[in-house]
């Protein structure tokens, strides 16, 4: 038996509608390899970010601090690779340093006992200036190493259908949609999305669980910087600026509610899909970038607008 | 102040009904007040008294009745609407905004203003008089509210029922948050509003305070008038009585039991296996805080986590706000405690959590779609039977049981007491609160009251009579 617990269809509809929408607009060539291909790529920053939010979210909080995050963890790879460190420990090093801001956002939050909103508000501006303090104020060139061929094309091909950085976030996707679904620390957040009190009067341990949650967005968030890195090939503390509203409205667009207690990774990864939709779509209709920011905002508003009328019998 | 007849009463209902759902709160309620009375209105908890005094001061709508203020008809479509009439309700919870001033909270809703702007000589102005005409003008109209003590918030909220020209005032528990000299001088307040000519209703579970304040009382039992009388020419015990009224029915299963080993201690008292432990008091007599500290749920020894790693379980008194998580399913809801069987290692397996909530669904004929149904849509008694079988799933060996059938149906209320039963002769320890009383000695093996939080000794329940609960819980034989 399959438990129903937030239907995604309304937003996997919803996708399929952008995308089919602009394909008559523009023409089948928008649904071609190539372009599917571009869009992915483009996605899979805010994907990455939007798969610790979803937690982050369905156990009833926010992290305001991701965009930070990411330009800390671009600057972190970019100085590792610099002084020589093997790509793979570089990009570990950035996870660390994502996890570590996680944690701090965490402790904060259980131990001041103040909202989620306020701390990482603080938390956005802090990191960011510890990623500008360690970089100078200035981009970091970083060594080309294989890291830079995460979200490479792979048109022409290597084989595999699509770069590395894609199956990647892929993977991750899954791992968030059965550790949400399927495991005691799922559950668990959903319980304290949903009533902190109970999930304190049923013995769930809410501290720690809520310390775990924002200790692993942060290094989904980190992970998402070095992604960000590779694109850029520098580490740059003004990256990502912003990016944080475009990670809550994947959540949001995908089913999760800011008051806790729902969310999916299915619906998360099609809202951000979304997303990329109309901004692929939009600038290769011509279209300017005005047009876009109106329709992604309008769409925020009504998918949200949608999803209570269809919660209420 | 407009002059009223003497004999003719300031405000009167008539027959007055209200229903929540399938539960009847008020089933024919006559109540009049004059002015220059204060008329007590008694009863148990769940008799209907604050049901009525919401529907007097606008905050719920009767199903049927009829209201007349100083011989008007009255109808009052919301609070404010009521205190425009001249009707203003002093809650137990005071409903003022902590962060604005005592001038800005006596006048909200009905600031004198000029060309839209707040005329705030005239609002201070307003307040001071008010204040002054309660004979407390050293209370600061700039003070911001949430700094004073309960008493002077109190006090805030009578001048701004005053200040509203209020001519009819509800007290509800007025004395649930004051010390001894502010009830006092509360008394000594409300003696001189009389004197006005005000009418006042006063609520209240203490009886010593009843006949101390008031001229004449009005008891309430399930919803109906049962008796009234002069409070001066009437013994304390009569008026128990009234308010206890009936006999205990069969509601009760009480099953042969044998007591088993100690398992608990709670203050002075120790919960044994095999038997039902009550504590009776009244609401706000602290039994809560003492179950709730038991548990960890405030600062104790143990964490809840470890309670019922322990084989402990507690079913919280607030439901909604606190025992069930409402956006959640049934499974999620009962299983919460124990995922841990559920599946290997970390995970959790659906089907089986399915499989586990189907039992108890059968088992306690809870009406649902199924295991994945939202629990918000559940009813009332449903809804408590969910919570409930959280306690059965995870099989727990102690069950603290804060006011497990409040608000529920009757035929829900049966069968958690006969759950309550089978779960103590199967050598299970029971700690049940409660406000009501006649439960309490139909399940009980021995039964200690908590007033004005001190937890009295346990005595078996054969010993006590409902009377005497009453009695013990609303300090009548302190006094």
């Amino acid at each position: 038996m399959k438990a129903p617990r937030v239907s995604e269809a309304g937003v996997l509809g919803g996708l399929v509608l952008v995308a089919t929408l602009f394909a008559i607009l523009i023409g089948p060539q928008f649904l071609r390899a190539a372009n599917l291909e571009l869009m992915a790529r483009q996605t899979a920053i805010v994907c990455v970010a939007a798969l610790g939010m979803t937690m982050v979210i369905v156990a009833g909080g926010i992290d305001l601090s991701v965009g930070s995050v990411i330009a800390l963890a671009t600057v972190v790879t970019a100085l590792l690779l610099r002084s020589a460190v093997d790509p793979l420990f570089a990009a570990l090093g950035a996870v660390a340093a994502g996890a570590a801001c996680g944690a701090l956002n965490g402790v904060l939050i259980t131990g001041l006992r103040v909202v989620p909103f306020i701390v990482t508000l603080g938390t956005m501006l802090l990191v960011r200036g510890a990623a500008k303090g360690l970089s100078d104020e200035r981009r970091i060139e970083a060594p080309i190493t294989w890291l830079n061929e995460l979200l490479r094309s792979v048109r022409g091909g290597n084989g595999l259908l699509l770069p590395w950085g894609i199956w990647l976030a892929a993977a991750l996707a899954i791992a968030v949609a059965i550790t949400l679904q399927y495991t005691r620390f799922g559950r668990h957040l959903f319980a304290i999305g949903s009533n902190e009190r109970t999930a304190r009067l049923s013995g769930v341990r809410v501290e720690r669980s809520k310390i775990s949650v924002y200790t692993i967005a942060g290094a989904l968030a980190g992970l998402a910087g070095v992604l960000q890195l590779s694109q850029l090939s520098v580490g740059d503390p003004t990256a990502a600026i912003g990016l944080e509203l475009d990670v809550i409205a994947a959540v949001i667009i995908g089913g999760g509610s800011l008051a806790g207690g729902k969310g999916t990774v299915l619906g998360t990864v099609a809202g951000a899909g979304i997303m990329t939709v109309i901004q692929v779509g939009c600038s290769q209709q011509g279209l300017p970038n005005w047009v876009q920011q109106i329709v992604t905002g309008t769409i925020i508003v009504f998918a949200v607008a949608l999803d209570r009328v269809r919660s209420r019998h | 102040m407009a002059e009223a007849v003497a004999g003719h009463p300031r405000f009167e209902m008539i027959g007055v009904r209200k229903a929540f759902g399938a539960t009847t709160a008020l089933d024919g309620v006559d109540l009049a007040v004059r002015p220059g009375e204060v008329c007590a209105l008694v009863g148990q908890n769940g008799a209907g008294k604050s049901t009525l005094m919401g529907i007097l001061a606008g905050a719920l709508q009767p199903d049927a009745g009829k209201m007349t203020l100083d011989g008007a008809p009255y109808a009052p479509k919301n609070p404010l609407e009521a205190r425009r009439a001249g009707v203003a309700m002093i809650y137990q919870e005071l409903s003022l905004a902590p962060h604005l001033s005592v001038m800005e909270n006596i006048a909200l809703g009905v600031e004198p203003a000029r060309f839209g702007f707040v005329d705030r000589a005239r609002v201070r102005k307003t307040a001071v008089d008010a204040l002054a005409e309660l004979g407390h003008p050293e209370i600061a109209p700039e003070a911001r509210v949430g700094g004073l003590s309960p008493a002077a918030q109190q006090l805030v909220e009578i001048a701004r029922a005053l200040a509203m020209q209020c001519r009819v005032l509800v007290f509800d528990e007025p004395t649930s948050s004051l010390g001894y000299e502010d009830v006092k001088k509360l008394f000594e307040l409300i003696a001189r509003l009389k004197q006005q000519g005000h009418a006042i209703a006063y609520i209240s579970h203490f009886l010593e305070e009843v006949k101390q304040v008031s001229d004449r009382f009005v008891v309430l039992r399930d919803g109906r008038n049962v008796g009234q009388g002069e409070t001066r020419a009437t013994a304390t015990a009569e008026i128990v009585s009234l308010m206890v009224g009936r006999a205990l029915d069969e509601l009760y299963p009480h099953s042969a039991r044998t007591r088993g080993e100690p398992v608990l201690e709670v203050e002075h008292l120790t919960l044994h296996r095999g038997e039902v432990l009550g504590i009776a008091g009244l609401l706000g007599a602290g039994r809560t805080r003492l179950l709730r500290r038991l548990f960890g749920l405030e600062p104790g020894p143990l964490t809840p986590r470890q309670r019922w790693q322990q084989g402990m379980g507690m079913l919280s008194e607030d439901r909604t706000g606190e025992g069930l998580a409402l956006g959640l399913s049934i499974a999620d809801n009962i299983t919460l405690t124990k995922l841990r069987d559920l599946g290997p290692g970390f995970f959790v397996v659906p089907s089986r959590q399915a499989a586990a909530t189907e039992r108890w669904i059968d088992s306690l004929a809870i009406r649902a779609a199924g295991p994945w149904q939202s629990i918000a849509f559940l009813s009332g008694g449903n809804q408590q039977k969910v919570a409930f079988a959280r306690l059965l799933h995870h099989d727990v060996d102690v069950l603290l049981l804060d006011e497990p059938t409040r608000g529920i149906d009757v035929g829900s209320k049966a069968q958690i007491y006969r759950l309550m039963d089978q779960l103590v002769s199967r050598q299970k320890a029971v700690l049940l609160v409660s406000s009501y009383f006649p439960e309490l000695l139909g399940l009980c093996d021995r039964i200690a009251v908590m007033s004005r939080g001190r937890l009295g000794e346990a005595r078996p329940a054969a010993e006590w009579t409902e009377h005497a609960l009453v009695m013990e819980a609303s300090g009548a034989r302190a006094s």
